[in-house]
């Protein structure tokens, strides 16, 4: 089991023409993605790699029942390029691109938040994300596929790398996972640790969580604190820039330590209050599942 | 992107937020000159990315312009510590000159993106001059929160409710009510991160006033205001992080002597950490973006070298996409072309890693291979203190 994305799955690609976005659709497709449609503006008509190219998103929906976007629009279009996804009502909407101006995502996720009140049903994972895995059945997104196993353990992270690091100690200790999401390193974002915990909870085929934060805001403080209320299944935690300086933006524009609040320790201690496994190591994640699971 | 206070204060006062009569200068006989004309009593600001400066002496009062002149004379060329510069410091290059004005009330004013809304977010208080993280962690109570939404802008109910927070009233009050909205239109306007007026001053005869003035800007939206880029002040930026951002490469100095190049920024803090768990310390933080090729890594060693106190680097690359023989191909061929002395020790992951580890280690050159992350910190940290 799993959440969000599966077998069934069927995935279009903004941006599909340009050089990343082709290299990762065929990934994507090599993983066993169902790769449906392709768009850009101006395109429409062509097929590329196989894949018909639409010029705009609703056709491509209309035309090949595509449920899922994955979009690598460079950053000045890319808030453009989800809100036209949210409004063809695109189901599952995986931004990869890094950059886009904050004030730009405050109006994509606006625009997504009043179409759902309104009966939608859209989700927006990222922007700056790898993406969204349910292993052996659907990649959406940047991720190596190598790495992942089928199994039980959901992953949530707002990192990229470090996320291929968790999964990677995971699969060696023989723990699969059931979908794995990278909710992205910007300040606004379209998906929370919460809903990603909400959701797990309702998946009968995730046993345990591993989530996987940084310093900056207050999302691993609210996780904490929906974990303490809500949340039934075990969960480790490790959050990166323990020695991160304040003030400093490190790498993300979503990690830096500011006027005092979003600190590593803060944090630590939040989700540990919540009865959270938190590691001090990033290289223990996958171990510490193991214990706290009795394997 | 940060601009000093007489750049911020031009832009505000382009989007008509009120600002006191100044301008800036660079020489003592200039800032005499603007005093003359600002009437003779005038304020002399030092112009520095860093705030804390009243108290460092960084901003004086001078009763005419002879002695606005000696003041700026002092203050043009000092090196002005505040809690915010460290402890080296930093040159004045600039003063603003500006009319010195007669206070009767100063009040804290913000705007910042509220992250769990997703909206920006106006913050105010009626203790003004002090930072406001202090009258956060004294008296949240204190603070007043109005989150807007950029696409609506802010309505004249909720620029009125910051108004009676600060208890303004009268003449105050309605100028307070356009200030607020001028400055939250130009705060969406710029694409600023960071608009901050502390204090903004109510003067004896009722006007509102940015008597200091922060801003930030989104470094996303930079491409849509040349104009705002071209204020960047590179002399108040470490020139090792300059030098970096022209190769795409994130670097932060730090203080330790373990230098680390890493792949994405959440694994670069968290390879930051472990050298720390491990009991060293990391010389700086660095990301070498997702491709990590041969000229990404030798512009990283560069930089990371040019740190005279690195004393051995740590590379941890988790290959994604990218293959690890082409990485370590890539990481010989950096350190045998910059002759590298200090010893290295390379953690890869990823496609092809046992061939890309044989590499490292046939290399002949003072390169460590590492398994897992824990014995890459451990490894690195010992050469380190050896």
């Amino acid at each position: 089991m799993s959440i969000w994305v599966g077998r069934e799955t069927r995935l279009l690609v903004q941006g599909l023409t340009g050089r990343e976005g082709t290299f990762h659709a065929l990934a994507c497709r090599e993983y066993g993605t169902k790769v449906v449609a392709g768009v850009t503006p101006g395109k429409g008509g062509i097929v590329h790699e196989g894949i018909p190219v639409f010029d705009t998103v609703a056709d491509a929906v209309r035309e090949t029942g595509a449920d899922a976007s994955m979009i690598f629009v460079p950053p000045p279009f890319a808030a453009d390029a989800i809100v036209e996804a949210a409004d063809a009502g695109v189901a599952l909407i995986a931004c990869i691109t890094e950059g886009i101006p904050v004030n730009d995502m405050v109006r994509a996720r606006a625009f997504v938040a009043e179409s759902n009140a309104s009966g939608g049903k859209v989700r927006l994972i990222g922007p700056n994300c790898p993406g969204i895995i349910t292993p052996g059945q659907c990649k959406i997104g940047i991720m190596p596929g190598r790495i992942h196993s089928p199994g039980s353990i959901g992953v949530i992270s707002r990192s990229g790398t470090l996320t291929y690091e968790a999964v990677n100690q995971l699969t060696h200790l023989g723990l699969g996972q059931s979908t794995v999401i990278g909710i992205g390193g910007d300040p606004v974002n379209g998906t929370s640790f919460i809903d990603c915990l909400a959701a797990f909870s309702d998946d009968p085929g995730t046993e345990a969580v591993v989530l996987i934060g940084e310093i900056g805001g207050m999302a691993e403080e609210e996780a904490a604190c929906y974990v303490a209320g809500h949340f039934r299944k075990p969960v480790v935690a490790f959050i990166a820039g323990q020695t991160a300086p304040p003030g400093r933006r490190m790498g993300h524009a979503g990690a830096i330590i500011a006027g005092g609040r979003g600190t590593a320790a803060d944090k630590m201690r939040a989700l540990e209050a919540a009865g959270i496994a938190v590691v001090r190591s990033p290289a223990v994640i996958g171990e510490r599942m193991k214990e706290v699971l009795g394997r | 992107m940060k601009v000093h206070e007489y750049q911020a204060k031009a832009i505000l006062a382009r989007h008509g937020v009120a600002v006191p009569r100044g301008e800036v200068a660079d020489n003592p006989s200039d800032v005499r000159e603007i005093a003359k004309r600002l009437g003779g009593r005038a304020v002399v600001k030092a112009q520095i990315h860093a705030g804390g400066r009243g108290k460092a002496g960084g901003v004086k009062l001078a009763k005419d312009p002879e002695e606005a002149y000696e003041i700026a004379r002092r203050m043009i060329g000092m090196t002005l510590v505040t809690p915010q510069t460290g402890p080296q410091g930093r040159v004045v290059q600039k003063v603003l000159v500006e009319e010195a004005l007669d206070i009767d009330r100063e009040l804290y004013l913000g705007i910042t993106l509220d992250r769990s809304r997703g909206l920006p977010s106006l913050m105010a208080s009626r203790s003004g001059g002090v930072e406001i993280e202090e009258v956060a962690a004294r008296d949240p109570s204190a603070i007043v929160r109005e989150p807007v939404d950029p696409s609506l802008g802010m309505f004249p109910f909720q620029a009125r409710r910051v108004a009676f927070a600060l208890g303004l009233s009268g003449d105050s009050f309605r100028k307070g009510i356009a200030f607020f909205r001028a400055l939250f239109d130009a705060y969406v306007e710029t694409d600023a991160s960071l608009a901050e007026i502390n204090p903004l001053l109510v003067t004896k005869s009722g006007d509102v006033l940015a008597l200091d003035a922060k801003m930030n800007f989104d470094d996303n939206a930079l491409f849509r205001h040349p104009e705002i880029r071209e204020m960047r002040d590179l002399a108040e930026e470490d020139p090792l992080e300059i030098e970096a951002s022209k190769f795409g490469l994130n670097y932060i100095k730090l203080d330790g002597n373990v230098g680390c190049m890493v792949n994405g920024a959440g694994l670069a803090m968290a390879t930051m950490d472990l050298v720390k768990l491990a009991g060293g310390e990391p010389a700086n933080f660095l990301d070498v973006g997702g491709g990590a090729n041969e000229e990404q890594v030798q512009n990283a060693f560069r930089i990371i070298l040019s740190d005279r106190n690195v004393r051995a680097v740590l590379i941890n690359i988790f290959g994604g996409i990218m293959r690890c023989d082409i990485i370590a191909n890539g990481v010989v061929a950096a350190v045998r072309q910059m002759g590298l002395s200090i010893p290295v020790v390379a953690r890869l992951e990823g496609t092809n890693v046992e061939l890309g580890r044989k590499i490292l280690r046939e290399s002949g050159l003072r390169i460590t291979p590492a398994e897992g992350l824990a014995d890459a910190a451990a490894k690195a940290v010992e050469a380190a203190r050896a």
